[in-house]
């Protein structure tokens, strides 16, 4: 895969998509491409988090541990974004992320990811707005919630 | 040491100088007759022939040193004059050489004798002295300051008493032409003599402060190095500079003042010295005039007065030299003598004691620093297979407990004793032996990993050097030069490592205990790792290479598996490889000097050449054009300091604009536009293009089987002077210019594969250990230089360093303090076990700071306000009412 085929790819995550292309490039050049062997973990819950992964090919399941042992709560395949958490704000990784087939990821570390956002004050503008949307959809699912409970 | 420079000078060096004196006086009559004899031949061969009758013999008479010894023919005796000249010319040239080669020598043994004096005193210093005076202080003392005085050494007698023989004989001829012309040539000497000292006093003072000052700057230079990284985390260069520009101010003054003052009296003296042919003039003109003097007088007593200024300056000359040199002496030596001083019997004696039995007793022990009395009325019994836990808060004395019971303090006041034995009369090297001592700041010296760690074995030579006939006579020499000059009479050649102390027969069980020291140090496997990075001479080891190559064999094989597919991608002569650059790739060997550095290839002419032929120069070109773009594009925007450009650029910010204009140029004319020198610049940035991690696109399949075309010409056709520059990678030979694991490793870790590296360092470590060659890689890793002051280590290994040399040498006594305070967690438990379980049966005195470790050890030591609050087990003190111990705990 080429620079323009991630740039392409960086560009269908919602986080990333409204950002300047040429910006998309300098991230999708500076960003690593990690592949991981089946049953590699891409992340450990509990551990620090220092980096977000897009998933490029292959499938990976998410894991929750709980008191029964771990819990599988989704299946993670191309396209998807895991681990901007960790990069966002300092939370521990809130899950485990386990590649089933051989996964090949684009990793932007937490390092780069903030020596490009302290650069280019325009990149933190677009992760603001996108964060805003989903704190705005969060909070009207929640609304729908209570809603619906207190309709009960 | 001797209070003054002559005081030295005459203990040391009576014979030599008197020596001096004698050899020069013989030298005289030499350099007199040298003087005399061409008036001979002007006089006695050369005088006008006019009393002759023509035809007759020219005999002549011959006079040597005024004694008549016959008669010559006068050719036969010009030709004995001139010989008799040339050989006095030779003489008096032998004569200068061997005086002058004696000063040196003898100057030179006083110095060696001086230095090692000043440097055996360094050793001697107490402990708590080295907090006041800092190395920049010592170093110029011992190296450039007493320097001058090995040139002044050799003069010191010879020169006044020389000079100032032929200053009284010039005089007493004058005396003897005329009393009243000698007294005037001598009026104003003792003007001179009253008028000078007075003002080289104050010169004098002025050079013992700049002295002081020149000292005080090289101990700010030498903090400045040591604080380096202070100095920039606040940013102060600038109030630094400041600083130092201030001191060179002061300097400056000083040396000002001291110009005038030397240029003052330099002035006074010859003013004086022209002054009395003055008097000569006036006086003796006045004289003849009146009748009392001879024309004739006058004149030879003017002759006279010519001789006598050089040595009158000479002697002044010296004067100030030998003034400066006293007060260099004087400024050092009263530097090297600090209140309680070590004597020399303790620093530098040896003497073997029966093992330490019973316990280490401290009673009514004191020990002051600085005025204060940091540890009062300490009693103390620690039976010596006990291990004992000394805690405490920061203000308790408990830090000064561990250098107190290694003795690496002297006590105040008070006894302490290790079993039988006092230890204030116990030597140093007994001492060394016996104790081990792991400080929390560790040195270590600029040397092998492995001669650190051997460093506490080499308390004294064990076995003489072997002495090849050849040279007999130069290591009997040496020895000889060391007792002359009073020097240490050991010799540094020989063998020191004492392998009894670490309970060892020979070398190879010496390795064993290393291993074990490091085990229990838990630092085998960094070394281990070290081993790894480093290199090995397959033509001096020819059975570990081949056992490598054994290993890069089986490692091959194991990654095969399914579980290693992919992480590695190997060195293959016919296959192209995709995480190599391209570089590399066209080397496929490791440059070995400087002429195919990889950094510099595209300014090899050979590489270029074969590219050309290749037909690749213009692809080079435009895949340069397009990195260019690329690079252009992606860091244009970025300030140029940022941290992208060194990790990701292949343009540094500098050149970024030069290179957008001749993108400009491309642009309008096409690559034909380009001169050779900007075509060079292109040329040079696909060189360092790796397709696995730069994912441009540019080294496409067709690109990569043409450049493995270069990669065949390249090494078919290296002419014979080339061939040294590079190795080649073979995959049935080693390759000396590799590390140990790029060697087994025989390939490149794939880029981007998570988790390669530590998965394939597991499976090299499988392999090695498979092979029994990790006690190889171990010793090579014993072979890293530390750097200076181990530098090139963490702070984490220079403790276990520390820790694994205090335990190959198996002292009956253990003090630690803070000793593994660099560690991480898990290390420090594991080094705490290990020590436990290695020194059971031995005594073990731990200074520690995290008072609930104290748990693990057979009694705890509480110390408060610099005495001993209580001891005893840690559950006993823990369950007491109002223990000290149950504070620190809690407060932990």
């Amino acid at each position: 895969m080429s620079l323009q085929e991630e740039v392409d790819l960086l560009r269908t995550i919602p986080l990333f998509s409204r950002i300047e292309p040429s910006r998309l490039k300098l991230l999708a050049f500076t960003a690593q491409r990690l592949t991981f062997a089946p049953g590699d973990l891409l992340c450990r819950q509990g551990d620090e988090g220092d980096a977000a992964y897009i998933i490029i090919t292959g499938d990976a399941d998410v894991l929750v541990e709980s008191e029964s042992g771990a819990v599988k709560v989704a299946t993670l395949g191309p396209n998807d974004l895991l681990g901007e958490n960790a990069i966002l704000c300092d939370v521990p990784r809130t899950a485990t992320v386990k590649a089933v087939t051989k996964v090949e990821t684009l990793m932007i570390s937490k390092e780069l990811f903030f020596q490009l956002v302290n650069q280019f004050p325009s990149i933190s503008i677009e992760i603001m707005r996108e964060l805003a949307r989903r704190v705005e959809k969060t909070t009207t699912m929640l609304r729908d919630a209570m809603a619906t409970r207190a309709g009960t | 040491m001797e209070s003054t420079v002559y005081k030295f000078i005459f203990r040391y060096s009576r014979k030599e100088q008197v020596f001096i004196l004698l050899f020069t006086l013989l030298s005289l009559p030499f350099y007199y007759a040298s003087l005399d004899i061409p008036k001979l031949i002007v006089n006695n061969v050369l005088a006008d022939p006019d009393s002759l009758a023509p035809g007759s013999a020219d005999l002549r008479a011959i006079v040597i040193l005024g004694i008549p010894l016959g008669e010559m023919e006068r050719l036969w005796l010009l030709a004995l004059y001139c010989g008799l000249f040339l050989a006095l010319v030779l003489a008096n040239g032998g004569f200068k050489y061997v005086i002058n080669v004696y000063k040196g020598l003898l100057g030179e043994r006083m110095l060696r004798r001086l230095r090692y004096q000043l440097y055996s005193r360094i050793l001697r210093f107490p402990s708590p002295h080295f907090r006041r005076v800092s190395s920049g202080e010592l170093i110029p003392m011992v190296t450039q300051e007493v320097e001058p005085l090995g040139g002044f050494i050799g003069d010191a007698l010879a020169l006044p008493m020389y000079q100032g023989g032929l200053l009284i004989t010039a005089l007493f001829f004058i005396f003897m032409q005329d009393p009243l012309m000698g007294l005037a040539s001598v009026a104003l000497y003792p003007m001179q003599g009253w008028i000078i000292p007075k003002l080289q006093r104050q010169v004098n003072l002025l050079a013992k402060e700049r002295v002081q000052e020149v000292r005080k700057v090289s101990e700010r230079i030498s903090e400045t190095v040591q604080g380096v990284e202070e100095l920039h985390a606040n940013g102060m260069a600038r109030w630094e500079a400041a600083e130092f520009t201030a001191r060179m101010g002061r300097i400056f003054d000083i040396r000002y003042q001291i110009y005038r003052k030397k240029f003052f009296i330099k002035f006074l003296n010859n003013f004086l010295a022209q002054i009395t042919p003055f008097f000569f003039y006036a006086i003796g003109g006045w004289f003849v005039i009146d009748g009392s003097l001879t024309l004739g007088g006058l004149v030879a007593v003017l002759a006279a007065y010519k001789d006598l200024p050089p040595p009158w300056k000479e002697l002044l000359t010296h004067y100030q030299i030998r003034e400066d040199a006293r007060i260099k002496y004087d400024q050092v030596v009263t530097q090297f003598a600090p209140a309680g001083m070590r004597s020399d019997a303790v620093v530098f004696d040896d003497r073997e004691v029966a093992p330490f039995e019973g316990s280490l007793a401290a009673t009514g022990v004191k020990y002051i620093e600085d005025d204060d009395t940091l540890i009062d009325g300490l009693n103390l019994d620690i039976p010596l297979d006990s291990h004992v836990a000394v805690t405490g808060d920061a203000v308790s004395g408990r830090d000064r407990i561990a250098p107190l019971m290694a003795r690496l303090v002297d006590t105040g006041q008070g006894r302490l004793a290790y079993g039988d034995e006092e230890a204030g009369e116990l030597p140093e090297a007994t001492l060394g032996r016996r104790i081990g001592y792991v400080g929390p700041s560790t040195s270590l010296f600029s040397a092998s990993l492995l001669d650190n760690l051997l460093y506490g074995l080499r308390q004294t030579p064990q076995t003489a050097r072997s002495v090849l006939p050849e040279i007999e006579s130069e290591v009997a020499r040496q020895a000889r030069e060391r007792q002359l000059t009073a020097n240490s009479p050991d010799d540094i050649e020989d063998d020191w490592v004492n392998l009894g102390l670490a309970g060892v027969d020979d070398r190879s069980g010496l390795i064993d205990a290393v291993r074990r020291a490091l085990a229990v140090a838990d630092f085998e496997d960094d070394v281990y790792r070290m081993g790894l990075r480093r290199q090995l001479d397959p033509s001096s080891r020819p059975r570990e290479a081949g056992r490598l190559l054994e290993a890069r064999r089986i490692l091959e094989e194991r990654l095969q598996s399914d579980t290693f597919a992919g992480l590695v991608e190997p060195f293959d002569r016919d296959t192209y490889n995709t995480n190599a650059t391209v570089g590399e790739n066209l080397l496929f060997g490791t440059p070995v000097g400087d002429t195919f550095d990889l950094d510099r290839l595209p300014e090899n002419d050979h590489i270029m050449s074969l590219l050309a032929g290749a037909g690749l120069t213009e692809e080079f070109l435009a895949m340069g054009c397009e990195v260019a773009r690329t690079m252009i594009e992606l860091f244009a925007d970025l300030p140029v300091d940022h941290e992208f450009f060194p990790q990701f650029s292949f343009i540094s910010p500098d050149d970024l604009p030069e290179y957008r204009t001749l993108l400009a140029k491309v642009e309008r004319s096409g690559e034909q536009g380009l001169e050779e020198e900007e075509r060079q610049r292109f040329l040079a940035l696909p060189f360092r293009l790796a397709p696995a991690r730069h994912r441009l696109g540019l080294i496409d399949d067709a690109m990569q089987a043409r450049l493995l075309e270069v990669r065949r010409a390249f090494a078919k056709d290296l002419p014979e002077d080339l061939r040294d520059a590079i190795s080649f990678f073979d995959r049935a030979e080693y390759n000396s210019a590799l590390s140990l694991q790029d060697n087994i490793l025989f390939g490149k870790l794939a880029w981007g594969m998570a988790g390669s590296q530590a998965k394939v360092g597991q499976l090299m470590a499988e392999v090695i250990r498979d092979l029994d060659l990790r006690l190889l890689v171990i010793e090579l890793g014993l072979e890293t230089g530390v750097g200076i002051g181990g530098a090139r280590l963490t702070p984490a290994q220079r403790q276990k360093t520390a820790i694994a040399r205090a335990v190959l040498k198996q002292p009956a006594i253990m003090v630690l303090s803070e000793a593994t305070a660099m560690l991480d967690g898990a290390s420090q438990a594991a080094v705490m076990d290990n020590l436990r379980e290695e020194f059971r049966g031995r005594a073990l005195i731990w200074v520690l700071h995290r008072p609930s470790d104290a748990s693990h050890f057979d009694q705890v030591l509480v110390m408060k306000d610099g005495k001993l609050a209580e001891s005893g087990a840690f559950a006993e003190l823990m369950d007491r009412d109002d223990s000290v111990l149950s504070d620190l705990v809690a407060l932990e």
